[in-house]
């Protein structure tokens, strides 16, 4: 398991970053082929327009990965900032977040996503601002209780004592010392991510057609699961594929990089 | 103990209330057009906007928000005009009906797994359920759930395909809300049994001569289940946030189902009211563990 994962994971990274050259037609429209069972030209059948499944889904990985890896990159960035600095300065700073942060877990799973989507309105920009405004969360609490613990370590104290500015004990001395736990959390959540991005466009809250998205090919799917049952089983297997990979390199990171749970 | 657990959530149920309160606030331009769409006239509008209180102040809608809330009043649907908490009250125990299942199933899965993994630890039956398990929690429920539907209604005709019309209906929707907390369990379980098989109180129950059936089931799984027991309390909630996929996907007419409908509506105080009930839920389940937790652990009741 641990060594086909960077495999698959490969595999769809590729897939996503080469699909404009591809030359797919993912939005092809065929009325002769609809819900085709596959064949030597679609190597996964037609959709219910006749489109191309294969192609629909390196499209569909396309949206899926950056959408994930975006959202990963902003909320990181923000949510360790604001870890760091609530966690090395403690008092209301710190208070005040754990509030705050505390209220966004009061919501469980993907519900405050599915909220904000809602009120935002359906698109892929949207979809990156709901999953954005609910997934920085982890990366505070995770960073404020490490800084909390690095803050009376030696080599901080020693920084201090020499003058060293604030930004530069924080980025310099803390930052490092994090980032393992910091890959971890990332890569778990880029797994998530690409359940919630697919979860929403399930609901149709998300990717808009005839754009492809894993989600809503998936809602699609489940509309002619009697006639076409290979419509959804190529969806579903891909999407499985993919956050089963992810995990497994998560599991696999967190026991080579020793970082506790 | 009690009182100071209730005091310590008033915050976040306060925060709960704001973030649900600015939701509708959030709405790009005027959420009144959104809701009523572009043919509506000017005098809809406004009546809209005055039921839904949008021409007062922030501060006054809030507190306007409160004072009904505390009297029971969720509003009213913009689509249907009926009032929301009879909606809510409508769907809520076939949420609860469906999540309780959910558990059961889960519990009835995840416990067995867990054990014979660790039992067995790093041999075939360890090997199986971690596999398993790590394979349904990659599995989200619109898929698991159509996967579902696939083998066990529509190839193996066992089961209904979706509705709520046959008993039978249930187990479905049911299975497919409960894999993931099963898989968690399943993990829980064989983590918190190996780490309680290297204590002394096993070794002595061992020394002493018990069964090793007693050993495993009176003295270790005693002490292993706690962990176990939060997990279960914070994953109730979470239940309730998958039953929103999973009802979409079994057509089950549940709050889940509520709040879907109500996003495709543009009904917006029926979706603050759905993620109200549904955040309110899981602070309050989360409570109850916590205070079960305490009650359970020798060492939390002690020390408080």
């Amino acid at each position: 398991m641990a060594r086909l994962a960077p495999i698959v994971i490969l595999f769809w990274l590729l897939a996503a970053v080469a699909a404009p050259w591809l030359g797919l037609q993912p939005d092809a429209i065929d009325l002769g082929h609809i819900l085709a069972t596959p064949t030597l030209q679609a190597w996964l059948g037609n959709d219910d327009l006749g489109r191309d499944i294969f192609a629909r889904l390196i499209a569909g990985a396309e949206v899926s990965l950056t959408v994930a890896m975006l959202v990963t990159a902003a909320t990181m960035t923000f949510g360790t900032a604001l870890g760091l600095v609530a966690g090395y300065y403690g008092g209301w700073v710190d208070r005040v977040l754990m509030h705050v942060t505390d209220v966004f877990l009061a919501f469980p799973g993907i519900l405050l996503a599915i909220a904000f989507a809602a009120v935002l309105g359906p698109g892929l920009n949207n979809l990156i601002l709901a999953l954005c405004l609910t997934s920085w969360v982890g990366y505070a609490r995770l960073t404020r209780a490490q800084a909390l613990s690095l803050r009376g370590r030696q080599h901080v104290l020693a920084a201090q004592v020499l003058g060293a500015t604030t930004p530069r004990i924080l980025f310099r001395h803390m930052l490092p010392l994090l980032m393992a736990p910091l890959l971890v959390e990332a890569t778990f959540s880029i797994a998530s991510l690409i359940v919630a991005e697919a979860s929403l466009s399930f609901l149709g809250l998300g990717i808009q057609p005839p754009h492809a998205s894993w989600g809503s090919m998936l809602r699609d799917g489940v509309r002619y699961l009697l006639v076409a049952p290979h419509y959804v089983l190529a969806v579903g297997f891909s999407l499985m594929s993919l956050v089963l990979a992810v995990n497994v390199l998560g599991d696999t990171l967190r026991d080579t990089l020793d970082v506790k749970n | 103990m009690l009182f100071k657990r209730l005091v310590g959530i008033l915050p976040v149920v306060f925060g709960v209330l704001v973030l649900t309160f600015l939701l509708v606030h959030l709405v790009p331009g005027d959420p009144v057009e959104v809701m009523l769409g572009e043919s509506a006239t000017s005098a809809d509008r406004s009546v809209l906007r005055a039921e839904l209180g949008l021409d007062k102040p922030l501060p006054l809608q809030f507190a306007d928000y409160l004072t009904k809330l505390i009297h029971g009043d969720f509003g009213v649907s913009i689509h249907s005009h009926a009032p929301i908490a009879g909606l809510l009250a409508e769907r809520i125990p076939a949420t609860a009906r469906l999540a309780l299942l959910s558990l059961v199933i889960a519990l009835a899965i995840g416990l067995p797994l867990g054990i014979a993994a660790a039992l067995h630890y790093r041999r075939w039956p360890d090997r199986a359920a971690t596999l398993s398990a790590l394979t349904l929690s990659a599995m989200p429920h619109f898929w698991l759930g159509p996967l579902l539907m696939l083998v066990f209604a529509l190839w193996l005709g066992w089961l209904p395909v979706s509705g709520m019309e046959n008993d039978a209906s249930i187990v479905l929707p049911a299975l497919t809300l409960a894999s993931g907390l099963a898989a968690i369990l399943t993990r829980m379980t064989r983590a918190s049994l190996l780490e309680v098989l290297d204590e002394d109180f096993v070794r002595t129950a061992r020394a002493k001569g018990l069964p090793e059936r007693t050993v495993i089931l009176r003295h270790a799984m005693k002490a292993a289940l706690l962990p176990v027991v939060t997990v279960v309390g914070l994953q109730l909630g979470s239940l309730l946030a998958g039953a929103v996929i999973t009802e979409t996907v079994f057509g089950w007419e549940g709050v889940g189902r509520l709040l879907v409908e109500s996003i495709e509506k543009r009904d917006y105080p029926v979706t603050q009211a759905c993620v109200l009930a549904i955040a309110l839920t899981y602070v309050l389940v989360n409570l109850l563990t916590d205070l079960l937790y305490s009650r359970l652990d020798p060492r939390v009741r002690f020390n408080a």
